[in-house]
């Protein structure tokens, strides 16, 4: 179902980093199209 | 537990922490001053939402910041905080204080070399001499003052009244912006400020101080060297520290950490006797959440300037010191996750020293306000920091699953401090960490912080920095 969708991965400092999911999302066959980690304080 | 007789352990000498409280500025905060350029009408609403300074004095985890309560009473207290106000509350605190605005203007004109503020006369007379510190303040007339910020120099208000006007540096360099300048001017004074009341408080001579190393979070320079830096030696300078020179030492909200541990190692290896580690405050950060606050019906909580210093030298017998071996750093092959931060930078530091994670008494990570963070959905940052260290713990057979809570609990604290960066990161625990371990309350204090590097679009990294601090046994 998620095969060849777009997505884009926000990740962050003290939860799970922007590459982390992108990485799990790659290999569910889905297409990161950006990622980046973000510091919310 | 530790090898005690081998620790490296360099004393610390006393630390001096201060909220200098801005309502006014907030509007040039980096949020704030791109929100209201796109939706103008910001502008009023924010101005309704901002703190007077006695209620600035009154919110209890700014107690907490400068001494007077401490982080265990605070998660006893009732919330709101910013609500349920401390009666009675002072501007003086165990090891701390707040400035009004009134007084930081006065001492942003006094640091000032390159006459960037101008202050209105008559208001200068009537609320500013009395905090007159330095250079003798640029003065005008209110209609020049009105003239300077029509031709594009920031408004210094006090409320509704203009009170003063900050000029750029240079016609063209961006380096030299108003909005730069004020923001590492404020930086400057703010750190100046702490530094000079803890020298006070310790009654030592600011010419005893060889070494200053600033870890604030701003970029100083020009167009040709952006950040080059060395605001360390201008805070020397203003507090009167003739025989230090100084550096920066940088790494996002971690640089004090890494400060710390430069500091001490200056002092361990004999090229310094007395050191001291000082960051002003992060102008660039206020009301960062500001959004968050307006749409909760809340006052803008982030409306002050945090700063700290502290001063090193070599360790005295059963006095709180820095555990040097136990200093630990994220390595690059690291990882960013959670899970890796807290392996490099507590178990594994701590294997060497041949302790487990439940053998410190207590833990100082990012210790964010919640209150200013859970309403803009940014969570409870100390806490998801503890539950990470609390899972590694189960993970490696030291405590139950079932007894997360209770080492988040009984080694973990509720977060008091602004968002102000570098300034809740561990460091903002020092003085409480040095009171509960004079009157025998922990043994230990383990300092964590992290340092956002992806920020910068250098790396895909993170970073850290820890230490142990305990009382010298020796």
């Amino acid at each position: 179902m998620l095969q060849g969708k777009k997505v884009i991965a926000i990740g962050e400092r003290d939860g799970v980093p922007g590459p982390v999911i992108a990485e799990c999302l790659g290999g569910a066959g889905l297409e990161v199209v950006f990622q980046v980690t973000e510091c919310f304080v | 537990m530790s090898d005690s007789s081998k620790a490296v352990r360099v004393g610390i000498e006393g630390v001096f922490y201060s909220l200098t409280h801005v309502p006014d500025l907030v509007r040039y905060g980096s949020k704030p001053s791109r929100e209201i350029r796109a939706h103008p009408q910001l502008s009023e609403e924010l101005k309704k939402r901002l703190r007077p300074f006695p209620e600035a004095t009154a919110y209890a985890p700014h107690q907490v910041y400068i001494g007077n309560i401490t982080p265990e009473e605070l998660s006893g207290l009732p919330k709101p905080w910013y609500e349920k106000l401390i009666e009675g509350a002072g501007m003086q605190g165990r090891f701390g204080d707040l400035v009004d605005q009134d007084h930081f203007y006065s001492l942003l004109a006094g640091s000032d070399q390159f006459d960037l503020v101008t202050l209105e006369e008559k208001w200068f007379q009537d609320h500013g001499v009395k905090h007159t510190n330095g250079r003798a303040p640029r003065l005008r007339s209110l209609a020049e003052v009105q003239m300077l910020c029509d031709k594009g120099a920031f408004s210094l208000y006090s409320g509704d009244t203009l009170v003063g006007a900050f000029e750029a540096g240079h016609a063209e360099d961006t380096n030299l912006t108003e909005e730069v300048l004020l923001e590492n001017l404020a930086a400057k004074v703010t750190a100046a400020h702490s530094l000079r009341a803890l020298l006070k408080q310790l009654q030592m001579n600011p010419g005893d101080v060889d070494y200053v190393i600033s870890c604030s979070e701003e970029a100083i320079g020009d167009r040709y060297n952006r950040g080059g830096g060395n605001l360390a030696k201008a805070i020397a300078e203003d507090v009167g520290c003739e025989n230090a020179s100084g550096s920066d030492t940088k790494a996002f909200c971690a640089g004090p950490m890494y400060a710390m541990v430069h500091g001490a190692s200056l002092i361990q290896s004999g090229v310094c006797r007395n050191v001291a580690v000082v960051a002003g405050g992060s102008l660039a950060k206020l009301g960062m959440k500001f959004e968050s606050h307006l749409k909760k019906g809340m006052p803008v909580l982030e409306d002050v300037l945090g700063s700290f210093a502290v001063i090193l030298r070599a360790a005295e017998s059963n006095e709180p010191c820095v555990r040097l071996d136990s200093a630990a750093f994220h390595p690059v092959r690291g990882g960013a996750s959670p899970q890796a931060m807290a392996e490099f930078l507590a178990e594994k530091p701590l294997a060497k020293l041949g302790m487990k994670l439940t053998d410190v008494d207590r833990y100082a990570v990012e210790l964010h306000n919640p209150e200013i963070t859970l309403p803009s959905g940014s969570g409870d940052v100390p806490r998801t920091n503890y539950l990470t260290l609390a899972a590694l713990a189960v993970m490696r057979g030291q405590i139950q699953k079932n007894q997360m809570e209770d080492f988040v609990r009984s080694r973990g604290m509720i977060g008091y401090a602004p968002t102000q960066g570098h300034i809740p990161s561990a460091i903002v625990y020092l003085g409480h960490a040095m009171d509960a371990l004079r009157n025998g309350k922990i043994s230990n204090a383990m300092f964590i912080a992290k340092g956002s590097l992806f920020l910068g679009r250098m790396t895909q990294l993170s970073d850290g920095c820890s230490f142990l601090v305990e009382r010298n046994e020796n």
